[in-house]
């Protein structure tokens, strides 16, 4: 085919909308070098706005939880003063003042370590338990399958808000570790068991997808256990829809954290957290909104900022959206 | 057809015992006492607490609890609360308020989400699309219990436009909790109308239909708005069956008395009964209407055949 019929093939199908492949054909032997998936997604990540803004977001962020002294200009969120009691923002005090009279920007910026670490804490055990539990199913199938699927269904038809809720509020009253601190270990594990069933049906089906593949079969034939064929074969293929998933989770994770907290079965006073300062911010919603409003800003910048870099990852690693 | 429905009706009956069961459990095997709960810091009679313990069952092992619940179940008797109120009378006291909002979001979903999902796609790359992605981009993102908060100081407080609290003002003080909760939804579905009419749109059938002549206007109604329609459905009706059970965040902030609200004083006040007999109706509506949608996806496109 000369250049020429290539060039109005292309054009061709363009107009027609459809794409045969003829045109551009996936696989260029005249290549030397291919492009792999990954670098392939970089190189769309790089020219994607949002995967800046997102990312850029979360830098900030993960310094804030590390760091928060650095963006609290100098002041102690312990600090209070009762006179200052719910003053508005001010040129010094860029937040203004909480009910009790403590300064406000120090307050909410001390509040993104918690929501973090729930966050990474959460999405951990999310995998660890999705992965196990995805792969087992899928590879083995059958009655193990089965059994499993209907577990996930069974977990998948309660609400994540309204189980973690119930299994905090026993919670304190149980001997279990952990989930009787009342601290962030026990709201990140009851919002990671009550959330580990999409993450485990995503492994599932891209287990079942490559099962049975002649890899699979060779490297069966090569003598390899069934660990090594799902860990070193089958699970790889299941990296990239699973990154997605798991950039994603982490805002929502955050999110659900600070809405149970809100509803009081989270993090407890006197711990640094923007479910808290928005619950005790409502009640002078009226005469003082900036209470409630700015540690609101600074939960939704840090849940945006996760689920735009899922978004342009999704958008860089998913073939059949690329132009 | 008739074979899959029941083979699904059985599938279910698996789910929603497992669902009970785990919330039966979690309920009621923690050591606290809630009868000491229930009387706070008066003093209870030896007798009182007899009667109680016996009428919960409250000493026998969590198996035999749950059993005595199911039996009951099946006669249509969900138990009592620790004031004696059947569970029931709550039940229907409560989910009135519920399926309202439900309904106003659903018509948010329908009348916003769609309109501009349909325009963003026949106006694929357009300054009017972009808006609708950024935007859609963005109330994703917000955390239902801060649009809640961002609603009611904008069009509660300082617009003055709708009630921030209750029910007194009939279907009009649905509207604000019914857009909050329709958010996340209303913006997926935006989106997947978008997507869906503009893959349509490069089908060989509109070709079709523009080669001989059609006007555009019936082009896009007729035969591309259909077969768009279908997935934006389908997800619709299984959105149904979540926000049913979803609500416990805007119920508890626009203080509507609904079945969401409910079941979380039910939870702080360790109401067991209230908190499982809620719970399993939450899950049997979520699964209801994934299996409506499952049907309902076979009726619409003809090309998908169970059995």
């Amino acid at each position: 085919m000369t250049d020429q019929q290539q060039a109005d093939l292309r054009k061709d199908e363009v107009e027609a909308g459809t794409t045969t492949g003829l045109a551009s054909p996936s696989v260029d032997p005249t290549s030397a070098r291919q492009n792999s998936l990954w670098s392939d997604a970089w190189a769309a990540l790089k020219r994607n706005p949002l995967f800046w803004i997102g990312g850029i977001l979360t830098l900030l962020f993960t310094v804030m939880a590390i760091a928060p002294q650095l963006f609290a200009r100098g002041q102690d969120p312990r600090a209070c003063d009762l006179s200052n009691s719910r003053a508005l923002p001010s040129a010094q005090h860029w937040f203004g003042y909480d009910v009790q009279g403590c300064d406000y920007l120090s307050n909410v910026v001390y509040g993104a370590r918690n929501s973090l670490l729930i966050g990474v804490f959460a999405v951990v055990v999310i995998l660890v338990l999705g992965v196990a539990v995805g792969a087992i199913a899928g590879y083995f199938g059958g009655v193990t399958d089965g059994i499993l699927s209907r577990i996930a269904d069974i977990f998948y038809a309660l609400p994540l808000i309204l189980g973690a809720l119930v299994l905090l509020r026993v919670g304190p009253e149980t001997s279990i570790p952990i989930i009787n601190s009342r601290g962030p270990g026990a709201v990140a594990l009851a919002l990671a068991l009550f959330g580990w069933m999409t993450a485990m049906r995503l492994v599932r089906s891209q287990v079942i997808a490559v099962k049975s593949s002649d890899y699979v079969a060779a490297a069966r034939a090569m003598g390899a256990g069934n660990t090594r064929i799902l860990v070193r074969h089958i699970l790889p293929n299941a990296v990239a829809p699973v990154l997605v998933y798991t950039t994603i989770t982490i805002g929502v994770i955050i999110a659900a954290e600070a809405t149970l907290t809100y509803l009081g079965v989270g993090l407890q006073r006197p711990a640094f957290s923007w479910g808290l300062q928005i619950e005790a911010g409502q009640d002078a919603i009226r005469s003082a909104p900036h209470l409630v409003l700015f540690p609101s800003i600074v939960l939704t910048l840090t849940v945006m900022a996760f689920i735009l870099m899922g978004d342009a990852l999704r958008d860089a690693l998913d073939p059949r959206q690329r132009a | 057809m008739g074979r899959y429905v029941a083979r699904r009706l059985l599938l279910t009956i698996p789910v929603m015992l497992g669902a009970s069961i785990l919330i039966f459990s979690m309920v009621y095997a923690l050591p606290g006492d809630p009868i000491r709960a229930l009387a706070g810091d008066r003093p209870v009679s030896p007798a009182v607490v007899q009667v109680l313990t016996e009428r919960f069952n409250l000493d026998e092992p969590l198996w035999v609890q749950y059993w005595e619940y199911l039996k009951g179940l099946f006669q249509g008797n969900l138990g009592t609360d620790f004031r004696g109120r059947p569970v029931l009378d709550t039940i229907e006291r409560t989910l009135p308020v519920t399926i309202k909002l439900t309904i106003v979001a659903v018509i948010f979903e329908i009348i916003i989400g769609l309109t501009a999902g349909v325009l963003a796609g026949i106006r694929r790359n357009s300054y009017f699309d972009n808006l609708v992605l950024v935007s859609t981009t963005v109330i994703v993102a917000i955390p239902i219990l801060v649009l809640a908060f961002l609603a009611q100081l904008l069009f509660g407080l300082k617009l003055g436009w709708f009630p921030i609290a209750g029910t007194r003002e009939g279907w009009y003080s649905y509207v604000l909790p019914g857009l909050v909760l329709a958010s996340g939804s209303l913006a997926y579905v935006a989106r997947l109308t978008r997507t869906s009419i503009a893959e349509n749109l490069r089908a060989d059938y509109v070709r079709t239909a523009r080669a001989k002549g059609l006007p555009p206007r019936r082009i896009i109604v007729q035969h591309t708005l259909r077969n768009s329609l279908i997935p934006v459905v389908t997800f619709i009706g299984a959105d149904i069956g979540s926000l049913l059970g979803g609500a416990i965040v805007t119920e508890t902030v626009f203080n509507l008395p609904g079945i969401g609200r409910e079941v979380f004083d039910a939870i702080r006040a360790q109401e067991g009964a209230v908190v499982v007999g809620i719970v399993t109706l939450m899950v049997f509506f979520f699964i209801f209407f994934n299996l409506v949608v499952d049907v309902l996806y076979a009726v619409l496109d003809p090309r998908i055949r169970y059995d």
